[in-house]
């Protein structure tokens, strides 16, 4: 190993963190590395764990283990696969693209960076991602999210567009408890979403022209990475969206002191 | 934490014990050594019409004795046709118990109500019995566990040396009691086994609704309630299965009052009825059923079940996959796919919707 600008690494049988060892090893030794290409993964958890670089892309192939791209600063992602619980978690920058569905809590507590999940999300996807002056979080997802998505979302944005793999809709959204305990952010959904699917603290607001424009350019963005034609793109950009955010800027302000002037 | 996988041929066809092992030790981080454990349905063709039961004996040098006390319990209602000590390879564990098994059959007097005594014959060790612990009392199945690694008991037990058409494992990590043999998952009663993920908040009420009904919670942890809970509602008060499950898992009072008058009614009813029967607290738990069992709004089946829910705002997690006749469940994917790399299908099932798998 020298200074190499591709690096492949074959993960069959390999133990998580030996895996995630000989990651930093190769990032040690190749400053100038632009990708690295994990094949055969499997379980293994923590891929990518707090590597702060741009310009580096993570290919995966096969099912990474849970916790993906936490803490990451920086790096792209991309997944042929599904992944476990919790890809993103805390994630700072960068981005995860995901040829698959997302386990539970997809982008737990993200803070910046961008996810791009192809079908699928589980349970209490986006739960409490937050923003902070440019850092703005965007959770992406092409299909469908279970119950608790956005629950304690404090900031950034997650779009569902509800469409499967060849573009087809897939009709009105089931999950309940939409936003449960959000205070700041927004979700995106195609479609209608019905109020009894809310959660506590989440409530309908007016889709306008300016969150169509919002959410514009992550549409475009989707439909590059998974090769969705112009049809499905138009389609998406010009759907009616369900936009939920907070009752108020504080919900919970007085949860505690309700008695109180 | 906790990890668990099952898999099932809806075909029968047997597979061998060693590939369950490798699906576990896959899930081994959700684990922490402190009890591993397995069980496989169709393993004892030769003895497929006898109770089989496997049972803890304390390592002690009169352990014997505790066997002949056994003995002297079953021999009230039926004959032990064969007992041995339960093979294992030693040296990999350390012995805290020996695991004996029993294969036993009623006399043709009892044979309309075994069922029901054979839950009091493992009640009556399980309390009376010292340093004695059944942990596996069904017919053609049989629950092999201990405190180790997925690979040590698998091991220990030498899984590979048998075929079932139905494995359950599980890699626990002892959160609220200790780790011990018989703390280790699957629970069984009969031909229901369990393997659970997550912990039964609600165990206090559900323990003394059970015991209410003569069940005898004696392995220190919750889940064994579960096994007795499935016992009670399905075989005793022959619920059918679905309604079974939503009272474990009870709807919604929103859900319940959005639904048509007749399924409104109905779900009103079993949360009233059974109460005491729900599980509260996050779980994720597959259960492992046998044949005569009754199920569907009365009709007989004979038919093997695999059963995956979890808790109904899903705590923990659960996968599911086919392959041709092959239905897997999973804490994780990529346990499944470390025996089964290509699937035709995977999906996570919603929260407190169970999974159904009939052998065909």
């Amino acid at each position: 190993m020298g200074n190499e600008e591709i690096v492949v690494i074959d993960a069959k049988d390999m133990n998580y963190r030996e895996l995630n060892e000989k990651i930093h090893e190769v990032l040690n030794k190749n400053p100038n590395i632009k990708k690295i290409v994990l094949k055969n993964v499997l379980g293994q958890r923590y891929i990518g764990n707090g590597i702060q670089k741009r310009g580096l892309t993570i290919e995966v192939y096969g099912v990474p283990g849970g916790d993906l791209g936490m803490f990451m600063s920086g790096p792209t992602i991309i997944v042929y696969g599904n992944t476990e619980h919790a890809p993103g978690n805390t994630m700072d920058d960068g981005k995860i693209i995901i040829h698959g569905s997302g386990g539970d809590v997809t982008g737990h507590s993200m803070r910046g960076g961008k996810i791009f999940v192809r079908d699928d999300v589980g349970y209490r996807s986006g739960i409490h991602m937050k923003e902070y002056k440019d850092k703005f979080p965007v959770l992406v997802i092409g299909g469908r999210a279970k119950d608790f998505l956005g629950e304690y979302m404090a900031g950034g944005m997650i779009l569902v567009l509800n469409i499967d793999r060849e573009g087809k809709d897939l009709g009105k959204i089931e999950g309940r408890m939409i936003g449960t305990g959000i205070h700041g952010g927004s979700i995106y959904i195609r479609g209608e979403v019905d109020g009894f699917q809310l959660g506590v603290a989440a409530d309908i607001k007016e889709f306008t022209e300016e969150d169509r424009e919002k959410i514009k350019k992550y549409i475009e963005e989707f439909c590059n990475y998974f090769n969705l034609n112009e049809d499905i793109r138009e389609k998406l950009i010009n759907s009616e969206y369900t936009k939920i955010a907070p009752v108020s800027k504080r919900p919970f302000g007085k949860l505690y002191t309700h008695d109180l002037r | 934490m906790c990890g668990i996988i099952g898999f099932i041929s809806r075909k029968k066809r047997l597979i061998r014990g060693d590939k369950i092992a490798i699906a576990l030790d896959s899930l081994k981080e959700r684990g922490n050594g402190q009890g591993s454990g397995y069980v496989g349905y169709g393993i004892y063709p030769e003895y497929k019409d006898y109770y089989a039961l496997h049972v803890f004996l304390k390592n002690i040098p009169t352990y014997h004795q505790i066997i002949d006390k056994i003995k002297n319990i079953l021999s009230k209602y039926g004959v032990v046709v064969k007992d041995e000590e339960i093979p294992v390879k030693e040296g990999v564990l350390k012995k805290e118990f020996i695991p004996w098994r029993f294969f036993y059959d009623f006399h043709d007097s009892y044979k309309d109500i075994e069922n029901d005594l054979m839950v009091n014959i493992v009640m009556e060790i399980n309390d009376r019995v010292n340093g004695a612990f059944v942990f596996s009392s069904g017919k053609n199945l049989g629950v092999f566990k201990a405190t180790g690694w997925p690979k040590e008991v698998a091991e220990f037990y030498r899984l590979d040396e048998y075929e079932g058409y139905m494995w359950l494992a599980h890699a626990r990590y002892p959160t609220n009691t200790r780790g011990w043999w018989g703390g280790a998952h699957p629970f069984n009663i009969l031909n229901w086994s369990v393997v659970h993920n997550g912990e039964i908040t609600s165990y206090g009420t559900n323990k003394r609704y059970v015991e209410s009904f003569g069940y005898k919670c004696k392995m220190f942890t919750d889940t064994e309630v579960v096994a007795y809970i499935f016992d009670l509602l399905i075989r005793k008060h022959k619920l059918p299965v679905e309604y079974a499950l939503s009272a474990i898992a009870p709807k919604f009072w929103d859900e319940i009052d959005r639904m048509d008058e007749e399924e409104r009614r109905i779900h009103e009813a079993i949360r009233m009825t059974y109460g005491p029967a729900a599980l509260n607290g996050p779980f994720a738990i597959v259960v492992g059923t046998h044949e005569g069992m009754i199920f569907m709004n009365g009709d007989i089946e004979k038919n093997n079940t695999m059963i995956g829910l979890t808790d109904r705002i899903k705590l923990r997690p659960l996968v599911a996959a086919e392959k041709d006749d092959l239905v897997f469940v999973s804490s994780e994917e990529a346990a499944i796919r470390r025996i089964c790399p290509e699937l035709d299908k995977v999906e996570m099932p919603n929260a407190g919707s169970p999974v159904i798998v009939r052998i065909e």
